[in-house]
């Protein structure tokens, strides 16, 4: 392995975790206010559904992006419902939210495309496609530094740079906004933001539809930009390694960012090693290789992080005292 | 036992809703029970569909189809068609066999037939392809028109009616170019394999990276991904089952050819004619079974020199000079 090929598997890598980078930071925002949601997944593949059967009537990448992150804050927004005013579980309102978006798109890919719940091919100005930054041309021969610019740097598709100024623009708002320091109360102590006199249901209710958002973005990437078109199930449990990622970060953007790109680079790596024989091991089978993913992220949850102490009032429905 | 009894009951109940009228056996009423990849999968299941289209327009008669959702699914279906008389019932992909091997016997009047997959009862026809004399020719063009020296091979479930296509491919290949590269991946191990166009993407971009300008994909739903990264990359794919030359024109080499099409429409046309017999049926190249897809999409990427060697190969296969090694037969590949 070259140096070529370690920048070619960390390009695979910037490309599969974006969507858990998104992923993750949406579940920071809600869970940061008190709002636990395993509904990640379902909230993805609604964005990825919406983006992709949008993007492919109408052939407009904005478009179904729109339509990604509108389908992704209605099912938020029933969370919210669920958990916020109606004071529900948020654990059994998040599985719900699961269950009705694998169970709706394919349902719905099926009514109305008959391709077995995919969508249709998206034509290229239905799909994010990749930007060449200035100069990546030029400098690609220059040693270390070009292929690191123009490989790795250069020719992601706009979500993915996106999904990178996410990172420093949650920390921003989470940690130096007067939004932030409320919604950061808000999940830990949520009694004494309403004695301060601050809505806890309105700010939650934001945290929420943000976290909508994010999943709208991510869900649309998966569809629209990483490759063309809806596919039945494809996040593929992509929610649920956001969310461990997220436990693994300890509820914090830039180890969040961290967690992402080492769930990513273990994806990345499992699939460039497919095939290929190891010095002293041989040919590892394709099992294993698609294995480790999960069998280190249990090792890694297990015995490497410390304890991981979530908000205080998470998973905890504020009731007003009267 | 108690949970026999509950799919028996929930059988029954799809059943009684589909309940239609009085058939009788001997009518033609074609039933074809797709596979998961779906209808309109622009691969393997639209090939079965093109072929029931094609015998509707030709003779009138019409039919019913059916897409499973899930693997429950599979036996109600297939049970479904033969309870309201549908004859014969065509089932679509190796995945259906335990079931049909369960469902055949209860209706000893009806005609089944299935695809891939060999079922041995009285009652079956089983259709085999040989995919490995196709895709031996397009392994020829890709050889023919890599310029690296290195191809590739994207499957999708790793079992070994996919690793005869690549065997196949690989062994082309060869015969054009004794020292040509083949890199070869399986998407999974799962049903899941057949769809995940992004995986099959970054397969597929994969062996683009490591030279391969050139890659052949036989994995339903996942090879769409192949296709759409080779033609974001500039590279050559080649389609399988249905001609998907038309999906990325100019990028896509050619598409391996399988005659599911014709296949189901020889099923239901026998039944008509009463030319109906079962056993195994294996379609090669000189059945018309299999073939490569020439049209107006990749007519300027084949030279006429690409032609005719594949033609000379084709005749070679046909008439016995070249002998394909069939992976199935023996579950070892001789060249890899």
């Amino acid at each position: 392995m070259d140096f070529l090929d370690v920048i070619l598997v960390l390009d695979s890598t910037v490309r599969l975790s974006i969507p858990l980078i998104l992923a993750a930071l949406a579940g920071l925002f809600s869970e940061r206010s008190g709002v636990f949601d395993i509904g990640l997944e379902g909230k993805m593949l609604a964005g990825a559904f919406a983006a992709g059967a949008v993007g492919a009537v109408t052939a407009s990448a904005w478009l179904g992006l729109g339509a990604a992150i509108l389908a992704s804050i209605a099912l938020a927004l029933v969370h919210g419902f669920a958990s916020i005013t109606q004071r529900g579980n948020q654990i059994v309102s998040g599985v719900a939210i699961n269950f009705l978006a694998a169970g709706l798109t394919a349902f719905l890919g099926f009514a109305w495309f008959h391709r077995g719940g995919q969508t249709p091919q998206l034509p290229a100005s239905g799909r994010f496609q990749g930007l060449v930054l200035p100069g990546a041309e030029t400098v690609r021969d220059v040693p270390i530094l070009g292929p690191i610019y123009s490989e790795l740097i250069s020719e992601h598709n706009l979500i993915v740079y996106l999904g990178f100024l996410a990172v420093p623009l949650t920390w921003w708002i989470v940690y130096r906004t007067r939004f932030g320091l409320r919604l950061r109360a808000v999940g830990e102590n949520p009694a004494a933001v309403d004695t301060a006199g601050i809505s806890v249901t309105w700010l939650r209710y934001q945290a929420v539809v943000i976290c909508g958002l994010l999943c709208g973005v991510a869900g649309a990437y998966l569809s629209i930009a990483q490759s063309a078109g809806f596919v039945r199930d494809m996040t593929a449990g992509k929610g649920f390694i956001a969310l461990a990622a997220l436990i693994f970060a300890k509820w914090r953007p830039w180890p969040v960012l961290g967690a992402c790109l080492l769930f990513g680079l273990l994806d990345a790596i499992a699939i460039r090693l497919q095939g290929v024989a190891l010095p002293g091991i041989g040919e590892v089978p394709v099992q294993f290789m698609q294995a480790l993913p999960y069998v280190l992220t249990v090792v890694l949850l297990a015995g490497f992080i410390g304890k991981a102490i979530p908000p205080r009032a998470g998973g905890v429905p504020y009731v007003k005292e009267r | 036992m108690r949970l026999t009894g509950l799919a028996a009951i929930a059988a029954l109940g799809f059943a009684f809703v589909g309940v239609t009228g009085d058939v009788r056996a001997d009518d033609v009423q074609p039933a074809v029970v797709y596979d998961a990849g779906g209808k309109f999968d622009k691969s393997f299941n639209e090939a079965a569909y093109n072929g029931a289209e094609r015998f509707k327009q030709d003779t009138g008669i019409e039919y019913r189809d059916f897409e499973i959702q899930n693997d429950s699914q599979r036996e109600q279906a297939i049970r479904n068609f033969a309870r309201r008389g549908y004859n014969p019932v065509i089932v679509i992909g190796f995945s259906h066999a335990p079931a049909l091997e369960k469902v055949a016997p209860e209706f000893p009047d009806t005609q089944f037939a299935i695809i891939d997959m060999v079922v041995d009862q009285p009652n079956v026809r089983s259709v085999l392809f040989k995919e490995e004399e196709g895709s031996y020719l397009v392994g020829m063009l890709a050889a023919m028109a890599s310029e690296t020296g290195k191809i590739g091979f994207v499957g999708g479930m790793d079992v070994p009616l996919i690793r005869k296509f690549a065997c196949g491919y690989v062994q082309g290949a060869r015969a054009v170019n004794p020292d040509i590269e083949v890199f070869q991946n399986m998407t999974g191990t799962t049903g899941a394999a057949w769809n995940d166009p992004v995986r099959g993407g970054e397969l597929a971009k994969s062996q683009f990276d490591k030279g391969a300008d050139v890659v052949y994909q036989a994995a339903g739903g996942t090879g769409l991904g192949v296709l759409q990264a080779a033609a974001d990359e500039g590279k050559y794919s080649i389609g399988v089952d249905s001609n998907q030359n038309h999906i990325h024109p100019g990028s896509v080499l050619t598409s391996m050819l399988k005659r599911v099409d014709n296949a189901v429409y020889e099923a239901a046309e026998d039944v008509k004619n009463g030319t109906w017999d079962t056993g195994v049926k294996v379609l090669g190249l000189a059945q018309n079974g299999v073939g490569w897809a020439l049209d107006d999409n990749n007519k300027p990427l084949i030279t006429d020199d690409m032609k005719s060697k594949v033609g000379a190969a084709r005749d070679g296969i046909v008439s016995g000079d070249i002998k394909v090694h069939d992976y199935t037969s023996d579950s070892s590949c001789p060249v890899s």
